[in-house]
């Protein structure tokens, strides 16, 4: 199960789920410790969640299918969440999303072929006052224009 | 520019945060130790006197809300800290937990004190994961000095505090979906009642206010509820409040503002007026939930009584602004959108509702509407508010109904020329 989670983490579940009431309360954990590892939860980490925590696989299931955070397909190596909300709508978001499309080659819900980069849209980053905005993996970046856009992605491919 | 009275933003540095030893050097804990000299329920009663108000959109008087919990029932009790904020337009929690952590740990405390819990957590939203560092770390530095844990500061009250990191969803907001989350259940809301002080968190006692709400108690104690409710402008008001800006101004900042100040010299003032010199339009007050404003309305003051007199609702008083140039239709197809996606799916009204109101404001933005539509437009608001599980299509309906009442033309308008006047 290593590509799944490692082992020093598979184990830490499982005393944590054996020491307390209510187990259920670390699936969104566990799901993103998969997640983390193995960049997304297939089939087999939900069944690894639901036996480290001695619960069902339909209950992680339900988990997992409900926050959009929480990938159960395959993704790149680095998610742009774009934010397609309010403020950066009225700051041209759309703008900002047609040149990432455009850069990467891509539509929403895509992995760009080298599998770099999956574009997906979310709802409001709290960035509000930097708008537009987008997140890759957790790093949250405002005040974007293309060219910034640009030097971003530029960073993370020559990190690669 | 600012000359506003500074009280949760006082350790605010730009890109800096203030940890324990900032945090004690402007005073920080004094709060709590005052508040555990008196009695739990004389802290309750400061609270209540000094009318501190929810601030994650409802606005609900927290005293009150602290007095209806059982204090005195044994065993298992929850506190927890609503950090969804996921609300679009809405992004002062973050603001508050980047500069000053400890506050919400304070605040917490002093909570936990008055309702007599010994456990509480604080919910944080996917993206605020710096947040999530920042609340840990305070957690441990006020563990390490007696400020939580078994015996604080020797009144033999215990209270322990974790950080709950979830995975996206606006619905998380609502206090039952919270509770679900935290529990590893499919985050639906849940029915009320039994209300979460009676049947919250693993079916306990819970009681769970917003991050800027408690961030406001520890202030409370060191200064008295007078001094704190005179913070305010107007009578109706007490305290400060984060406002978020947001939209078409010149500085789209977050400001520490006196409750009941006016909308007016927010815009202007704080603002710096409309980008490029351009006209107001309209205003979001209170983030995506609240009914738009108008020019005409700018001199309302802020503060919960005022702005339901307005027609709208303080919120999250995290402000965004249109200016002339946007079309109020598909701003509000936007707003629409947003609720849609975020439905959780359980109730009629809004699962089915919220995209039919979607593909109504659609069809009229792309020239393609009718008086049919129009009518079926007008149902849809009738229909959807009031008869929702929860508060998400009723805030959805915030926006939506105000474009009828307050862009009426502006939508007709789109029906009769067949396009989109603005755009």
């Amino acid at each position: 199960m290593s590509e799944l989670l490692p082992q020093v983490q598979v184990n830490a579940f499982r005393a944590k789920a054996a020491a307390i009431e209510h187990p259920h309360e670390l699936i969104v954990d566990a799901l993103r410790a998969v997640q983390a590892h193995h960049g997304w939860v297939p089939d087999a980490g939900v069944d690894l969640v639901a036996e480290l925590l001695g619960v069902l696989p339909v209950e992680v299931e339900e988990i997992a299918t409900f926050y959009d955070k929480i990938f159960r397909r395959p993704v790149g190596k680095r998610v742009i969440h774009v934010c397609d909300s309010i403020c950066c709508w009225a700051d041209g978001g759309d703008a900002i999303a047609a040149h990432l499309q455009k850069v990467l080659g891509i539509g929403f819900g895509e992995t760009t072929s080298d599998g770099m980069f999956t574009l997906l849209p979310t709802c409001c980053l709290g960035a509000c006052g930097e708008a537009p905005a987008m997140m890759i993996g957790l790093t949250t970046f405002g005040t974007l224009t293309p060219e910034k856009i640009d030097a971003i992605l530029d960073g993370y491919r020559n990190e690669a | 520019m600012n000359n506003y009275p500074q009280i949760l933003f006082k350790n605010r540095r730009p890109g800096a945060t203030a940890f324990l030893a900032e945090y004690e050097a402007g005073g920080g804990y004094q709060g709590l130790r005052a508040a555990l000299k008196m009695a739990p329920q004389e802290v309750r009663e400061q609270v209540k006197a000094a009318n501190l108000r929810g601030r994650g959109g409802a606005g609900f008087p927290t005293g009150l809300k602290w007095s209806f919990f059982p204090t005195d029932q044994p065993g298992e009790k929850y506190l927890l800290a609503n950090g969804d904020e996921m609300e679009p337009g809405t992004y002062k929690d973050h603001q508050l937990l980047l500069a000053d952590p400890h506050q919400l740990v304070e605040g917490m405390a002093i909570a936990a004190y008055a309702m007599q819990i010994p456990v509480g957590y604080v919910f944080l939203r996917y993206a605020y994961e710096t947040c999530a560092q920042n609340v840990e770390r305070a957690i441990a530095e006020a563990t390490g000095k007696g400020y939580l844990g078994r015996d604080i500061l020797g009144s033999r009250f215990g209270f322990e505090l974790h950080v709950h990191r979830s995975a996206g969803r606006y619905i998380l907001g609502e206090e039952t979906a919270l509770i679900n989350g935290l529990e590893g259940r499919r985050p639906n809301p849940r029915s009320k009642p039994p209300f979460p002080a009676q049947f919250g968190l693993f079916g306990k006692p819970t009681n769970v206010n917003n991050v800027e709400t408690f961030a406001n108690v520890p202030h409370i104690f060191t200064g008295g509820a007078e001094w704190y409710r005179s913070l305010a402008r107007t009578p109706e008001g007490a305290g400060t409040l984060l406002v978020g800006l947001s939209g078409h101004l010149e500085r789209t900042e977050c400001f520490e503002l006196p409750m009941g100040i006016p909308l007016r010299e927010v815009v202007e003032q704080c603002g710096g007026g409309v980008r490029g010199r351009r006209t107001f339009k309209a205003c979001l007050p209170g983030g995506a939930s609240t009914p738009f404003l108008t020019a005409a309305q700018l001199d309302t003051p802020l503060d919960h009584v005022h702005m339901e007199q307005a027609g709208s609702r303080l919120g999250t008083a995290g402000i965004t602004v249109f200016d002339e140039t946007t079309c109020m239709v598909a701003a509000t197809l936007n707003l629409a959108r947003f609720f849609a996606r975020e439905s959780c799916g359980w109730c009629t009204p809004c699962r089915d509702g919220l995209p039919m109101v979607v593909w109504l404001l659609e069809e009229i933005e792309a020239g393609r509407g009718s008086q049919e539509l129009l009518d079926m437009f007008r149902d849809q608001v009738k229909n959807i508010s009031g008869r929702s599980f929860c508060a998400l299509a009723e805030g959805a309906m915030g926006p939506v109904g105000s474009l009828l009442t307050k862009f009426g033309d502006e939508l007709e308008d789109h029906v009769k020329r067949g396009r989109c006047p603005i755009s």
